[in-house]
């Protein structure tokens, strides 16, 4: 039953001082701050509840003093917790004695921490070893695993320095090195990141999922950072004053915000950076190519459009014709395969608007939005471009997978006609 | 006050206890006795078996090495000084007496400190004690080492030990908890048991701070060498206390002049030891 999650959190709560009253006045409902005065005891992280699946990159987001990172260090129980469970694999976590938590340590989960937190008497190379040292691995083994790890994180080369003597992106590195190279399924990340300048830590953010591509690891990854939780989280949970307020997609979390605290934590947000062509597309119109020059100019004619995408069978894109070029091979008596015009604008749905306002603004007619096979998927309209960005919540599609464009289809009263000669939509 | 409340009998207690002691313990104390006076003996005979100019070269050279030259020419100009002097074999007795004390400091002392840092009940019975070995005055536990190890170079070493045990234990405390939190947190991660942590982690990064300890205990050692002379321990000290009852003003000088020669050449080799291995980290 536990299977398909690797990470479940059930109920778990904790209580720095003395735990057995606050617990009791916790499960009445009261609040932090009552408990705290009451008791003097501090509620960490309050009656959690979360579930994680294997190969997903899942984010605990707030403030600080939230609980965030005490939450993470339930997991692993470098943090007793008070009461609850923490199901690894299925195991709970909190009922290990010693020696079987060790061994949850040493094999499943791997930490990386905020301050790196190298140990400075060792080289890059020893640091890396460590976990693999305290294992007993032989000395040839765990050396190769940890120049494997140190390749990953594309630090070849810097084995024999010291901690000191690297950058503190460099340092992360090996702090992710040190953590890969226990081939754990699951990488706890303590703000990881956070403690880097912008520009190396969007850097770490983007080597991050390229690893994450090919590795699948479990990932929980705590930060204070919205922009940086958007990027990388496939699942975001948000938490305020140890509970947590909302979980869901990045996408779910901006558009429907659970509540007025969540609201304004996304309220600066920059949409560009978080809405794809998928989220933006409009149901695409298209010929099948077998059809002929009068169908075509048909489908136009009752669209109210000028030019139209010519598909396949299977919905591969082969290119776009124009009305007037679709009468003048009516009047020769040609197919659409002899006047499409095949060199055509396209994106990928998972593409950011931030990364197809150039292409969406210049071209001709509304861009194509395709799968990897090519397969056409939507359209990429002006007007709804810039409807998405002002936060206009009915421009937007909310996919719960992969954008298609069965799912604008599906939703007749977003459905857009378009004249494409100026770009600009109309309503039906 | 002896009018409402009779006075409490310590002291009684005391004499009865030692008293207990020297008697009960009698076999235990005889063979720390033997130990010690082996230990020290073996040390000067071995010191003596060295010509004078080797042991200065040597002395001089590991001054260089560990130290600067700086250091090295002190080292080589203060034994020089020493055996012109006429002190030669004085020193290499004081010299013997303070290693053997902070041998025994640092086999009880690192242990016992590792052992406190790792448990705060340890460490809250620890202190208190290490605060009474520091500030008891020396000659009130010189009495009963008297009794329990007789004259000479034992009682001597004792009295060394227990003056100059606590820096080491104190900083071995200090350095092994002031590794910073998020290391141990790390190193708890990674699934590493307690020994681990402790030889992997703390003890290395501990160990400037723990030479730092051992390097106050030698100092604190050479000062107890004219106390430790009173009991009849031989050496510099000696020649000091034989000059203070004498009136011999610049004889007392001079023997005064090679504790301090010895005092700074330990000194300055301990402390760049220390300093030394905390390079290690970053070389």
């Amino acid at each position: 039953m536990n299977n398909e999650y690797k990470i479940k959190v059930k109920n778990v709560t904790k209580i720095f001082g003395k735990s057995k009253k606050a617990i009791q006045l916790l499960s009445e409902g009261e609040s932090k701050q009552v408990i705290l005065k009451k008791t003097g005891a501090t509620v960490g992280v309050s009656q959690v509840n979360f579930e994680v699946k294997a190969g997903e990159i899942f984010v605990i987001m707030g403030l600080s003093g939230s609980g965030k990172s005490t939450l993470v260090r339930l997991l692993n129980r470098l943090i007793e917790p008070t009461a609850g469970e923490v199901f690894i694999d299925g195991m709970d976590v909190v009922k290990m004695n010693k020696e079987q938590l060790r061994n949850v340590r040493r094999k499943k989960i791997s930490m990386v921490f905020q301050k790196f937190a190298l140990l400075p008497h060792r080289t890059i190379l020893e640091n890396v070893e460590y976990g693999l040292e305290v294992q007993g691995i032989p000395k040839e083994t765990r050396k190769n695993k940890a120049m494997g790890a140190l390749n990953l994180v594309g630090l070849e080369g810097y084995e024999h320095q010291y901690p000191q003597q690297l950058s503190g992106g460099m340092q992360q590195r090996v702090g992710l090195a040190r953590a890969l190279a226990n081939d754990s399924d699951i990488l706890l990340m303590d703000e990881a990141f956070s403690a880097l300048d912008p520009l190396i830590r969007k850097d770490m953010q983007d080597e991050l999922l390229d690893l994450q591509s090919t590795m699948q690891k479990t990932i929980v990854f705590i930060t204070h950072d919205l922009d940086e939780a958007l990027r990388i989280g496939d699942r975001i949970a948000l938490m305020k004053d140890g509970v947590i307020v909302q979980i869901g997609t990045p996408e779910e979390i901006l558009m429907n915000p659970s509540n007025d605290y969540v609201e304004r934590f996304v309220e600066d947000v920059d949409l560009s950076k978080v809405l794809t062509a998928g989220h933006v597309m409009k149901r695409a119109e298209a010929v099948s190519v077998d059809k002929g020059p009068r169908v075509a100019l048909q489908m136009m004619r009752e669209l109210g459009i000028s030019s139209i995408y010519v598909v396949d069978k299977k919905k591969t894109l082969l290119g776009a014709i124009t009305a007037s070029e679709a009468k003048e091979a009516l009047d020769r008596n040609e197919g659409l395969a002899a006047i499409l015009q095949a060199d055509v604008t396209t994106v990928r749905p998972d593409t950011f608007l931030t990364d197809l306002f150039e292409k969406v603004s210049t071209a001709a007619i509304p861009v194509a939005v395709v799968d990897e096979n090519n397969r056409l998927k939507g359209i990429l309209v002006r007007g709804a471009v810039i409807g998405a960005l002002a936060g206009n919540n009915d421009a937007i599609n909310h996919l719960g997978g992969m954008a298609n464009a069965e799912v604008a289809a599906a939703q007749p009263n977003r459905e857009v006609k378009i004249t494409w000669n100026n770009g600009s939509q109309k309503y039906q | 006050m002896e009018q409402w409340f009779p006075k409490i009998p310590i002291a009684d207690w005391m004499d009865a206890f030692v008293n207990w002691l020297t008697v009960n313990l009698e076999a235990a104390f005889d063979g720390v006795t033997t130990v010690l006076e082996t230990l020290v003996e073996g040390m000067v005979a071995g010191f003596s078996y060295i010509p004078i100019y080797v042991f200065i070269i040597l002395f001089t050279l590991l001054a260089w090495k560990v130290a600067n030259k700086g250091i090295a020419l002190f080292t080589l100009i203060g034994l020089f000084l020493v055996a012109n002097l006429g002190y030669w074999e004085p020193m290499l007795e004081t010299l013997a007496l303070v290693l053997a004390a902070v041998f025994i400091s640092i086999v009880l002392g690192i242990p016992m400190g590792i052992w406190a840092s790792q448990k705060q009940t340890v460490k809250q019975i620890v202190v208190p004690i290490l605060d009474f070995m520091q500030t008891m005055p020396a000659f009130v536990y010189l009495i009963p080492a008297i009794f329990f190890f007789n004259i000479g170079v034992v009682p001597g070493v004792v009295a060394s030990v227990i003056f100059s045990m606590p820096p080491t234990i104190r900083l071995t405390i200090l350095g092994i908890q002031q590794v910073p939190a998020d290391i141990i947190e790390a190193t708890e991660a990674f699934g590493s048991t307690t020994s681990q942590r402790l030889l992997k982690v703390q003890l290395p990064l501990a160990m400037p701070t723990i030479m730092a300890g051992i390097n106050q205990s030698i100092m604190l050692a050479l000062s107890m060498v004219v106390i430790a002379s009173m009991v009849g321990a031989p050496g510099l000290g000696a020649d000091v206390y034989r000059a203070v009852t004498q009136i011999q003003i610049g004889k007392g000088f001079e023997a005064g002049l090679a504790i301090v020669v010895i005092a700074i050449i330990l000194d300055r080799i301990t402390q760049n030891f220390g300093k030394r291995k905390k390079q290690g980290g970053t070389a």
